[in-house]
């Protein structure tokens, strides 16, 4: 069981690899040293500022469209190109194709993610020409950036389960966009009267929660994260996870492949 | 113990936007296929056979019914270590080489580390893919899709293989060979299942077979059974998708069917009819002469199933 | 089939549970972080780049902003808070993402000039954002108008107010009554019947519900405040008629021959202390009133458990 997974974990990674997804790696070494380069010459006081939202931004950015775009077609294209029907004529369980697709995709942009903190890195030494106390931060940054990673790739692949790509890829986005602004919407909720409360209320505890991962422009101005969020994002992000996903197979259980 | 026992196996879809019409794909079918036996399973395209067979694999779930493979319920993903797929016209990872995939596959299905390079590297030779086993697939013809979609079926050494389709997009070359595959298969004890079109395949190939038509079983027996009498026919198969108007009037049935064309005409047109194709410049497949008891009986078949959905509508 | 049933069921479980898991977790994590989305103006808080952030989704991104403006000054005002610094940049990135959300402007004349715990006690900000507002939407009446507010009600800059309300009346379809408020600023005379009219029009002019709870607090206060003007100059009549208190509020209402014991808008009767001071009996109840309250009482605003 567990060797199953491990095998479609890495054969997908090894797809996206071929695939030339790590391709983005250089549009993003590119935008970081230009922005580095460029902000060195206009002002001495933000550099390190910009750097990190920028950098942090693109990194982010960069990996949820991979997430997006990869992840939605790891299910819906194998089944459209029929690949799948030679891998569940083997002794693979459907589930365990789902949690190893995941894994590969998770495993993908881990190792994105790594290449592109190594710039992250590499352009604040280049701007600070030191590192200092506060720059662990951006590690706590990257590391909220990685669990928004996994809550995408866990809803990428439940949508992917059951619609088509073109759809997959505008539910993935709006959720994306919602789960930004999912504390204004409790916010909202709380303002709510009766049955709209209630509502939105429900709404607001299902999209998934963007805003208490992102913690670049706090950071950027060197505030520091509180252990006790770290520690109950993760938790949350997990969960998140475990929900889309375990609905993914609940889903894709039933699913007839015609 | 019969290696194949379909059990009653219905699959009704539902179609249109609110999924409230049923199409029936496939009515109450039940088969005995023995161990040992190369089971031919014909019917013109849309008549059900790869439903039965995406059934049989678990990628789609039977409205009613059951069955049961090698003597084992055929949910049981254990059996699956057992059994070979072929699909028709088979697509794999773009991105991967023909080593890489069986590789993979292999991993699939159980194929201990120790013998897997082994396996893979035997599998590669018996359909003729170790030159460009290191080529990615997405470079490959759809003759050698179809060369790699045969590796994969038979890597594992199953008990029992089910081919769906497997000589089409071969040339002449690539059918012979994937007959005497078969016929290999069989004489390792192996049970092979595959569904086709082409009579002559069939006849040439198979022990039993089964006409299935518009989702209804519509006939079994012995190849040997039915081909007793012998009447003065040939089976003309050519590329191409049209019908030259020179064949048309030789009086040949004629059926179009992918990038293919069938006809069954007179023995003593046989001349003419290639001396058509010559001038035509299409290429020709297979020349053979049919034992038109299985012909006549496929055609029966499906005459009494087209005046009954005639009458139907 | 057995096996799909299992997996189904084990599936099912996950989602049920990690989903409550999630709610419960997400929840700690509001807790963890109050008020989070309103502190990012402290980092964001330039307008112009949330503009360009925004990606021309500005008008989107201002709706954003003014929710996160009452919100936080709903939740502050709900736990009496005395410091409302985030109203003025909140405000102020909402209306320059889209300057012809009326609504932010007014919003901002009723709360941020006032004086704590009623709002943020910064009238020259209210200005700043009123003339703001003017500027983009030169043809609104109501702007001229709040901006007189703000000048008459907490600045009590009368001339500031009279031009003002003079500006407006000039606007093409402006309420006649502008002509009248600038008007009675000059004369600066009236207080009560001016300070209702004004309260009355606010109410009016807005549908937004804190505007105008606001200023039905107002209205309610004024009433209070106009009362008890009234009886205590009874109170002294009777003393100098008598030489004596009133003994009870009934003693004075049936010597001034009133109709009944008066009651404030809440119904209540008002009280008479023995020090002679008439006063309400719920003070809590008119947080704005000036008179008739306790010596030393401190008002506590409740806006959202109120009735109406």
């Amino acid at each position: 069981m567990k060797a199953r997974i491990a095998h479609i974990a890495s054969n997908t990674f090894r797809e996206a690899v071929r695939d030339r997804v790590l391709y983005n790696l250089i549009a993003f070494a590119v935008l970081l040293s230009g922005a580095a380069i460029l902000v060195g010459q206009i002002s001495i006081e933000i550099e390190k500022l910009v750097v990190i939202n920028l950098g942090l931004t693109a990194v982010s950015l960069f990996g949820i469209v991979i997430a997006i775009f990869i992840g939605i077609g790891l299910v819906s294209k194998e089944i459209e190109k029929r690949t799948l029907y030679t891998v569940l004529s083997r002794p693979v369980r459907r589930w365990e194709f789902i949690v190893g697709k995941f894994c590969g995709l998770a495993g993908t942009l881990v190792v994105n993610t790594f290449f592109m903190a190594i710039g992250v890195f590499a352009a604040l030494f280049y701007v600070s020409h030191k590192f200092v106390r506060a720059d662990a931060l951006v590690l706590v940054a990257l590391y909220f950036i990685v669990l928004e990673f996994l809550i995408i790739c866990s809803l990428a692949l439940l949508f992917s389960s059951f619609s088509s790509p073109l759809l997959s890829a505008v539910f993935a986005f709006s959720l994306f966009v919602i789960g930004s602004f999912a504390e204004d919407l409790r916010g909202f909720a709380g303002m709510a009267h009766g049955f709209t409360r209630w509502l939105v209320t429900g709404a607001a505890y299902l999209v998934p929660n963007f805003s208490a991962l992102n913690v670049i422009s706090s950071i950027a101005h060197e505030q520091p994260v509180a252990a006790q969020l770290i520690w109950h994002n993760t938790l949350y992000a997990l969960f998140y996870a475990t929900m889309a996903l375990s609905g993914a197979v609940l889903i894709f259980e039933h699913r007839n492949l015609k | 113990m019969p290696a194949i026992e379909i059990l009653g196996l219905e699959k009704t879809y539902f179609v249109g936007f609110w999924r409230k019409r049923p199409k029936c794909a496939l009515r109450p079918l039940h088969l005995t296929v023995e161990d040992g036996e190369i089971f031919g399973f014909l019917g013109p395209n849309g008549a059900g056979k790869t439903t039965t067979l995406k059934l049989l694999m678990g990628l789609v779930f039977p409205t009613s019914g059951s069955a049961r493979l090698l003597g084992r319920d055929w949910t049981d993903p254990e059996v699956k270590a057992q059994i070979g797929f072929l699909p028709e016209q088979p697509y794999f990872y773009d991105h991967l080489t023909a080593n890489e995939l069986l590789n993979y596959y292999a991993q699939l299905s159980g194929v201990p580390g120790k013998e897997r390079s082994r396996r893979v590297e035997s599998t590669l030779q018996r359909v003729g893919l170790t030159d460009v086993k290191g080529v990615q697939l997405r470079k490959f013809s759809k003759g050698m899709l179809q060369r790699v979609g045969i590796a994969q079926a038979i890597l594992h050494d199953p008990k029992l293989v089910f081919f769906d389709e497997p000589m089409s997009g071969l040339d002449p070359m690539g059918r012979r060979e994937v007959r005497d595959l078969m016929e290999q298969l069989k004489h390792e004890g192996k049970t092979v299942f595959f569904s086709t079109h082409i009579l002559s395949d069939a006849e040439a190939l198979c022990d039993r077979v089964a006409i299935i038509h518009q989702g209804e079983l519509r006939g079994i027996g012995a190849v040997a059974d039915l081909t007793s009498s012998v009447h003065g026919k040939v089976e003309v198969i050519w590329q191409g998708t049209h019908v030259p108007a020179s064949m048309k009037a030789l009086g040949a049935e004629c059926h179009v069917t992918g990038d293919t064309v069938r006809a069954v005409i007179d023995e003593n047109q046989q001349d003419a009819a290639i001396d058509a194709l010559r001038r035509e410049r299409l290429p020709l497949i297979a020349l053979t002469p049919v034992r038109t008891s299985l012909e006549a009986y496929f055609v029966e078949k499906l005459q009494r199933a087209e005046t009954t959905a005639g009458s139907g509508k | 089939m057995k096996q799909r049933r299992k997996v189904s069921l084990v599936a099912g479980a996950c989602v049920v549970v990690s989903l409550a898991a999630s709610a419960v977790t997400l929840h700690r994590i509001d807790q963890l972080r109050p008020q989070a989305t309103i502190e990012e103006v402290l980092y964001l808080n330039s307008p112009k780049v949330l503009k360009r952030a925004s990606l021309g989704y500005d008008g989107l991104l201002a709706d954003i902003y003014w929710t996160r403006a009452v919100q936080y000054f709903g939740g502050r005002h709900h736990n009496h808070a005395l410091s409302y610094n985030l109203l003025y940049p909140l405000l102020e990135i909402t209306t320059q993402l889209d300057p012809r959300l009326i609504v932010a402007y007014q919003f901002g004349a009723s709360f941020l000039a006032p004086p704590p715990p009623g709002g943020a006690g910064q009238p020259e900000r209210a200005i700043q954002l009123m003339e703001y507002g003017i500027q983009n939407n030169p043809d609104n009446w109501k702007l001229y108008y709040d901006l007189g507010f703000v000048y008459y009600m907490n600045l009590k800059d009368y001339k500031q107010a009279a031009a003002a309300f003079e500006r407006g009346s000039k606007v093409p379809n402006a309420h006649p009554f502008l002509r009248l408020l600038a008007a009675q600023m000059a004369e600066h005379a009236g207080e009560f019947d001016t300070a209702r009219m004004m309260w009355s029009a606010t109410y009016q002019n807005t549908q937004d519900k804190l505007i105008r709870q606001n200023a039905v607090e107002h209205l309610r206060a004024l009433r209070v405040e106009e009362d008890v003007t009234h009886l205590q100059q009874a109170v002294t009549r009777f003393g100098e008629r008598t030489g004596r208190l009133p003994a009870s509020i009934a003693e004075l209402a049936a010597a001034e021959s009133l109709p009944g014991i008066p009651v404030d808008p809440d119904g209540h009767s008002y009280k008479l202390s023995p020090e002679g001071r008439i006063e309400v009996r719920v003070p809590d109840d008119f947080p704005f009133a000036t008179k008739g309250l306790p010596p030393g009482f401190k008002p506590h605003p409740q806006f959202d458990s109120q009735p109406q």
